[in-house]
């Protein structure tokens, strides 16, 4: 990539497959079983993080000469508070439409270990652009799981995708329905969502053998 | 090397400002844009009353469009044509009606057994039909949902609107969808002459919904506390609203019969 060097390029792309935030290091679980029922909701949660974390992320990165020690969590914890209510009023006076379909999730990107992580691991220590570049490349390797999670979860769920009947439709039994087909309802449960991340994990582990762990 | 963050002189002062810093930044974008956010909640409120009246953008069966936002004020005041205050026994006209805050009179009724609790109702016309609509508040799963119900003389839902603050997406949440709240419309909310309200029923067995007077609508999947949520609010809210349009109607019946005006029956 000519924009970016190798090593920031891996910044990006390491997070997407390797070294991935859900599957890998097992972060942001909660938000990616709760919210993946829809794939609009896990899209949106994406963007969201995405653009917390980046942000977020970039201030870390350049306070991190002057944050005490002692209560970096404390001022971590902080920053990503005032940024989510900064966004989420923001929203609310000029994209109100767009801030109700939200609703919770602007206010769950708090309580994501993944932001908290971040901080914690890498804009503590790095420059602002390479923070910014961490940040983006984490949020797109979580966005990645829970759009592909939230795809088979409503498709399989709901019969639909982004809300279109993409399998015809269930009450008039048409299309795929017509041949004796029933959505599955237990999709839309979280448990669900837990099998199809372990799923996803176990594919990924068995594509890629360095990832198993010994013990 | 002892860097100079480690102090605890440095480590306080590093919160005092912190705390200042963050603190005024999040007031001062607050106020600043506090006329803005009641604006739009204004709007929503009269988007809101005017969808349970069946007055939409909607196209096709697909999702739920409000009037627009830069209409829906001249919208509002030309479908509502009067909304009312009902506090115990007294009733008046008040324009800004719709402004009251539900959350307010519930918990104020309830700490005051001696205060009567504000209800407006919005009295408006389409087509030539009459319809009451009312506003509900009670409890979901995780946090509050409200609504409007709209019901025409004869106690036949004419169209709901459902709003929730924290549902889970894709299953609670669907109370808002138009799969949801269209069932409602039609549903008769009295059983003879009892009110019974609607119930958000598991095992109803009617995806259409072609029973109209079972006081039943389909429950969704995976949203048993959140629908019942609705079944309460419905039973508990509109019922206070249910002697009122009783007398209403009986005036209705005066009038045909003593030509007297609605009006001065009722006070």
């Amino acid at each position: 990539m000519a924009l970016l060097s190798k090593k920031d390029s891996r910044l990006i792309l390491d997070p997407l497959a390797d070294n991935n935030p859900i599957t890998i290091q097992v972060l942001g679980i909660c938000s990616a079983l709760a919210i993946t029922a829809q794939l609009k909701a896990s899209i949106v949660m994406a963007l969201s993080v995405m653009v917390v974390l980046a942000v977020g992320n970039v201030v870390i990165s350049l306070l991190r000469n002057v944050i005490p020690g002692k209560i970096r969590i404390i001022a971590q914890l902080i920053i990503v508070a005032a940024l989510v209510i900064i966004v989420d009023q923001v929203l609310k006076a000029f994209a109100y439409e767009l801030s109700k379909q939200l609703s919770v999730f602007i206010g769950l990107i708090i309580t994501n270990c993944i932001i908290m992580g971040r901080f914690e691991a890498f804009a503590l220590a790095n420059k602002p652009w390479r923070s910014f570049l961490d940040g983006i490349g984490n949020a797109a390797g979580y966005g990645l799981i829970l759009i592909i999670v939230g795809f088979f979860r409503e498709l399989l769920g709901s019969g639909t995708l982004l809300g279109f009947k993409v399998l015809g439709d269930p009450i008039a039994k048409t299309g795929l329905y017509a041949l004796g087909y029933e959505n599955n309802g237990f999709m839309l449960l979280s448990p669900m969502a837990l099998i199809v991340i372990g799923i996803i994990i176990w594919v990924q582990r068995s594509r890629n053998k360095e990832l198993i762990e010994e013990n | 090397m002892a860097r100079f963050t480690d102090k605890n002189s440095y480590t306080i002062l590093f919160s005092v400002i912190m705390v200042l810093v963050v603190g005024s930044l999040l007031a001062g974008i607050a106020q600043g844009l506090r006329g803005k956010i009641s604006e739009n909640e204004r709007f929503e409120k009269q988007q809101n009353i005017l969808y349970a009246m069946g007055v939409d953008d909607n196209e096709g069966t697909g999702s739920v469009t409000f009037i627009p936002t830069n209409e829906v004020e001249a919208t509002f005041h030309k479908y509502i044509k009067k909304q009312l205050v009902i506090q115990g026994d007294e009733v008046s006209e008040n324009e800004n009606a719709y402004l009251i805050d539900i959350k307010k009179e519930e918990s104020h009724a309830k700490e005051d057994s001696n205060y009567k609790r504000k209800l407006p109702l919005f009295i408006g016309e389409k087509d030539g039909k009459t319809y009451y609509i009312m506003p509900m508040r009670g409890k979901g799963l995780w946090d509050a949902i409200w609504g409007f119900v709209s019901l025409d003389k004869d106690f036949v839902v004419e169209g709901v609107f459902f709003d929730h603050k924290g549902e889970t997406p894709g299953l609670g949440a669907n109370i808002k969808e138009r799969f949801f709240m269209d069932d409602f419309k039609g549903e008769q909310i009295m059983n003879g002459d009892a009110f019974e309200g609607i119930t958000v029923a598991k095992g109803n067995n009617d995806p259409l919904n072609d029973r109209k007077d079972d006081q039943k609508v389909d429950a969704l999947a995976g949203a048993t506390i959140t629908g019942n949520g609705v079944t309460a609010m419905i039973k508990k809210d509109v019922a206070q609203y249910i002697p009122y349009l009783e007398k209403l109607k009986g005036a209705e019946k005066n009038e045909i019969m003593e030509a007297a005006p609605v009006s001065d029956t009722i006070q």
